[in-house]
């Protein structure tokens, strides 16, 4: 019990005010490590204030030094006891190369998943189109039910002037912000215990499936290839990607299988699925590019064959970056 | 760590010692995300204005900054802000609400973006209703966002120095003439109490005369019962000079020593 409670206050005053300075010091620059001295005095004055604290707690006449101390011990708490490793100072190309693949690969379990998922949808959107013409009015997005294929073919080809003329860095923009939202959107429905983001991959899928049995039903499939290949190469395994997110975040609120409690266990899949929603996005910039000054720009203008093999080797190229960049870099987080 | 209706978050640390954090409510949280709301339409509105200038220069050009600026200033905004002001975004900042970790930890960033990227789900159908409903269900009135990213959103109210001084100086206290039960009113009465005889003399003035006379009578009666002072000392005084004797009891030792 304190006796004299202002001698107390005016004997320990100093003491907070001293961990008050400190704590400024690493809210500013939460990167500069403490000297070890420091560190020191750091822990033994956060140690004395909880301990004021304490003794405070019962005492009456002073709520608000006892909230000032609550504040002062909350922030100490927070930098004390955090075992999370301080995030280091942001590299971007570092970040890219090896920290986005490698969580890739950590959860490519999960990828395969979305895989099957998506396929599934492929498989039921081309079912539909093939056995149920009609259905193409709901399956086909994006207005591509009102032709049919060789029909949109041979206007594309027929085109004399540049339809995205004055309007491709608009257009571009717009493929990566839209594309962008859907895949935040497609992680994000993750929160339904996964079950939203599985009717995103699928239809998504049905879409997929519905358009490509459509243009190759009409014997239009090297168009169709040319058409999606170059964007599609990184769209859709962007899109995946997120939909890996999603099935995560979903998994965590689950919890089969780990008596981890909720907390823990989204707070260790937090970092990956800003890794993976961040990779995404990055993917989503040069698919949009692509699709808004190649993709778009058929025979005679740009062959077939060119459109295909460019979209091959980027899928390739993607394919390669995601199993091995970063293999040999051990994190050290 | 325990969470209660009464919206505070109790945090005890390894040393054993218990702090409270005080729980944003819905409602203010609400028009904290109105005042954000305004400031991101005016950002844009200004980004916007000016990015229009390009147009003399090319138009394709300037139509694609402007959708790219609309976009990184919507899903932006609440990452910048929390993450530059520690939790803050203009909103919070007004209404003294502040993001922090649920178990009292560091603020990451990777729980910055994801609290903010999940508002896609929480603004569903439309302004807010999923998250809404998600904080008045949680007991730390979190929503799904904060959920997933392991925040909560406190109330720091800035605590101002009441002036006793001013308030108290030069009126007599009938209750000092018992220095022994005035200790013992100083060790019975808890900090809830205090605050509250304090917060009733400060805001008497703001009380309708009746209700004011009725809630003076409430709490003399009650801090009467906390501790018997002798009848010399007590009566003839009104029940609310009886709670500014009685604030001047709990609060005089700093004041006169500090």
């Amino acid at each position: 019990m304190i006796i004299d409670l202002a001698k107390f206050i005016a004997a320990e005053q100093p003491g907070w005010d001293e961990l008050d300075t400190i704590l400024k010091k690493i809210e500013a620059d939460p990167h500069r490590p403490l000297p070890l001295d420091q560190t020191r005095r750091f822990h033994y004055l956060y140690e004395r204030t909880a301990a004021d604290l304490a003794k405070l707690n019962t005492f009456a006449n002073e709520p608000d030094t006892r909230r000032f101390l609550e504040s002062l011990v909350a922030r100490a708490y927070g930098e004390i006891h955090e075992t999370r490793e301080k995030s280091h100072r942001f590299q971007p190309l570092r970040w890219f190369t090896v920290i986005f693949p490698q969580t890739f690969r950590r959860h490519i379990n999960v990828f395969w998943l979305t895989v099957v998922i998506t396929l599934a949808g492929c498989l039921f959107g081309g079912m539909a189109t093939l056995l149920d013409p009609e259905s193409r009015h709901v399956t086909m997005p994006f207005g591509h039910d009102r032709m049919k294929p060789s029909e949109r073919v041979a206007q594309e080809e027929k085109a004399k002037h540049d339809r995205f003329a004055g309007e491709k860095a608009t257009f571009s923009t717009y493929l990566m912000t839209h594309n962008t939202k859907v895949s935040i959107f497609t992680m994000a429905l993750g929160m339904t215990w996964g079950v939203g983001t599985i009717i995103m991959l699928f239809y998504n899928g049905v879409s997929l499936g519905a358009i490509s049995v459509d243009y190759i039903a009409d014997g239009q499939g090297k168009f169709l290839a040319g058409w999606l290949l170059p964007h599609g190469s990184f769209e859709i395994p962007a899109i995946l990607i997120a939909g890996q997110a999603g099935l995560l975040l979903g998994r965590a609120l689950i919890g089969r299988g780990t008596r981890k409690n909720l907390g823990e266990r989204l707070r260790e899949i937090s970092t990956d699925l800003v890794t993976l929603i961040g990779g995404v996005g990055v993917m989503l910039i040069w698919a949009g590019l692509v699709e808004s000054f190649f993709s778009q720009y058929h025979e005679p203008v740009i062959p077939y064959m060119v459109k295909i093999v460019f979209g091959l080797v980027e899928l390739t190229v993607l394919i390669l970056f995601l199993w091995k960049s970063g293999s040999r870099t051990k994190l050290t987080g | 760590m325990t969470a209660t209706r009464t919206s505070t978050l109790a945090i005890r640390t390894p040393e054993g010692v218990v702090f409270a954090l005080q729980l944003a409510s819905p409602v203010t949280r609400f028009l904290a995300w109105g005042v954000d709301f305004v400031c991101i339409m005016v950002a844009t509105s200004v980004l916007g204005a000016v990015v229009n200038l390009l147009a003399i220069f090319n138009l394709d050009l300037s139509q694609a900054v402007t959708i790219l600026v609309f976009f990184a200033v919507q899903i932006g905004y609440g990452f910048f802000c929390e993450w530059l002001w520690r939790g803050q975004t203009v909103g919070k900042r007004f209404l003294r609400l502040r993001v922090v970790d649920a178990r009292g930890m560091r603020l990451q960033f990777s729980q910055i973006v994801i609290r903010n990227l999940l508002r896609f789900v929480d603004m569903l159908p439309a302004f807010y209703l999923v998250g809404g409903v998600a904080t008045l269900l949680n007991a730390r009135t979190q929503r799904l966002g904060d959920l997933a990213a392991n925040t909560i959103v406190i109330r720091t109210p800035q605590i101002d120095q009441p002036d006793l001084e001013q308030m108290l100086a030069g009126k007599f206290n009938s209750l000092r003439s018992h220095p022994h039960l005035e200790a013992r009113l100083r060790q019975k009465i808890t900090p809830v109490e205090a605050s509250l005889a304090l917060q009733a003399i400060l805001r008497r003035d703001e009380f309708e005369p009746r209700a004011r006379a009725e809630l003076f009578t409430r709490l003399g009666q009650y801090f009467r019962s906390i501790v018997e002072f002798p009848p010399d000392a007590v009566e003839n005084i009104t029940d609310e000079q009886y709670l500014r004797n009685v604030v001047d009891t709990v609060f005089r030792s700093r004041r006169t020593e500090a």
